[in-house]
């Protein structure tokens, strides 16, 4: 089955990269660049977003199409990224996403 | 078998049943929902035509038949289905561990718990809708989409028809055994005059508790659950008083415990605890009770005993509710100041937690501290609803008011 893990940053998690020294941070990366590595034959694709202050909202649900500065949800937790991963079930994805070695929140979801 | 049959007999034969058909259903046609649907019409059918009929001297067979046609009905009916029944051999019932798979499935942990709770009542223990939801006290409709739900989810989040194996088991293993344990506490707590006629959700905790203790005759925490229940089942009939009055374990007429089950289910424990050699909380929590159980009367407790078991689980499984229930153990070994002395820590965590209160009521009582035990009392009585429980606050507040 094909699931999407959503990597989802809380403002503890960026304030606590914010304080690592540069050698820490480069770990904590090399980390993440290691699970893309060990997991890269499930793994089919996976994108890192910008930070979500360069974001930009559109809502089509009024008249005029209406532009507004920021994510679509005002929240403390953000979704940072995503893997698309082709697994046998919901315990295989479980697996992966229980190594994820970043931020404190995945959401699994299954897609198509 | 033929004449009229009674309630709990029937209750029995669905519950022995209704899981391995469920069980091997769902290998058949890999399909969890297709396959509960299927269980569910032969489980009704049943009670429709089991009081009249009788059960028959095959339950299992005659189930297999019944969901055999719904199932051929279904197949003639709805072409999606097609490819699923068209597997279908009936090759006959599935080995009876087959249902190990479906209390794991039951119970994952991507369900809420309310769905998992649901949903093993269900499919494993075969009760209708209509007893799940008299049971817990709520609309037949609620108990009805919340299983749904959960079907749908199986189905398409991809929650797969398996015993965990390796590193996953202990995690998977304690949410199967706090499902089994927060159903026994639902049957047990709820378990007054009125209620009398709800389903026993304490009989269906131990049946559940047995059947898991019997497919993973390795894993000590399944036999530790399985004793708790037992013990406390055994001192059932000296819990209530004949007007339905909750009675407090000091004032238990200890001639009404079940001194055979007692030894029996101790038996189990110690076995199990010998054999593995993994105290874990379940196990600990028996023990606990076992040394209640064990005491010929209220005075003979082994309190010392009881405060190293308590430590022991503290240590494994920390919790403000444990530590209360340490001060009790502590009121008897060291007395009433010591223990209301560990409450004082406990207030912030436990603020809204009744027994808390009414824990705290007694100490002061027996510290002569009327005035605030009063008020300890009146806060408990605020936060329980449980009508046993308060009417025993209310009778210890009569006389102030």
């Amino acid at each position: 089955m094909k699931y999407v893990l959503m990597f989802v940053e809380t403002e503890r998690f960026a304030r606590e990269l914010q304080a690592m020294g540069e050698l820490e941070r480069q770990a904590a990366y090399a980390a993440v660049g290691r699970w893309f590595a060990d997991n890269a034959d499930k793994i089919t694709r996976h994108t890192h977003l910008a930070p979500v202050h360069t974001a930009t909202t559109m809502r089509l649900d009024q008249p005029e199409p209406m532009v507004t500065d920021g994510p679509y949800l005002e929240g403390k937790e953000v979704v940072s990224g995503f893997a698309e991963v082709e697994v046998a079930d919901l315990d295989e994805a479980l697996r992966l996403a229980r190594t994820w070695p970043a931020c404190p929140i995945v959401e699994i979801r299954p897609a198509s | 078998m033929s004449g009229p049959v009674p309630r709990e007999v029937l209750a029995g034969v669905v519950r022995e049943h209704a899981g391995r058909l469920a069980a091997s259903l769902v290998s058949l046609l890999g399909d969890f929902s297709a396959a509960e649907d299927l269980v569910q019409d032969a489980v009704e059918t049943a009670l429709r035509r089991w009081p009249v009929e009788g059960v028959p001297d095959r339950p299992d067979a005659w189930l297999f038949t019944v969901a055999r046609r719904r199932g051929l009905d279904v197949l003639r009916r709805e072409s999606n289905h097609r490819a699923k029944l068209a597997r279908l051999t009936w090759p006959g019932p599935a080995p009876p561990d087959d249902r190990l798979r479906l209390i794991f499935t039951c119970c994952h942990p991507a369900l809420s718990r309310g769905a998992q709770i649901a949903l093993t009542l269900r499919v494993v223990c075969g009760l209708s809708v209509a007893q799940i939801a008299a049971a817990f006290i709520v609309p037949e409709t609620t108990v009805a989409q919340r299983i749904t739900r959960a079907k749908r989810k199986i189905g398409e989040a991809g929650i797969p028809y398996r015993v965990p194996a390796g590193e996953e088991l202990p995690s998977r293993l304690g949410e199967v055994l706090a499902v089994i344990y927060l159903l026994f506490n639902e049957g047990y707590l709820s378990n007054t005059a009125e209620r009398a006629q709800a389903r026993d959700l304490v009989a269906d905790a131990e049946w559940l508790a047995a059947l898991l203790a019997g497919l993973m005759p390795k894993e000590p925490e399944a036999a530790g659950l399985l004793a708790l229940i037992r013990l406390h089942r055994a001192r059932g009939a000296a819990r209530f008083d004949a007007r339905g009055r909750l009675v407090l374990l000091a004032d238990q007429d200890r001639g009404l415990w079940d001194r055979q089950a007692i030894a029996a289910a101790t038996a189990l424990l110690t076995c199990a605890a010998h054999t593995h050699r993994r105290p874990g909380p379940y196990q600990l929590q028996a023990a606990i009770v076992a040394c209640h159980a064990e005491a010929a009367t209220f005075a003979d407790t082994d309190w010392a005993q009881i405060l190293v078991l308590y430590d022991m689980l503290l240590h494994l499984a920390p919790s403000p509710v444990t530590r209360l229930h340490r001060a009790v153990a502590v009121r008897y070994a060291q007395g009433p100041a010591a223990a209301l002395a560990e409450l004082n820590a406990l207030g912030d965590a436990l603020e809204r937690y009744p027994l808390f209160h009414a824990t705290r009521a007694e100490l002061l009582r027996d510290l002569e501290r009327h005035e605030e035990a009063h008020r300890a009392d009146r806060r408990a009585l605020e936060l329980t609803a449980n009508p046993a429980q308060q009417a025993l606050l209310e009778e210890r507040l009569l006389g102030w008011d």
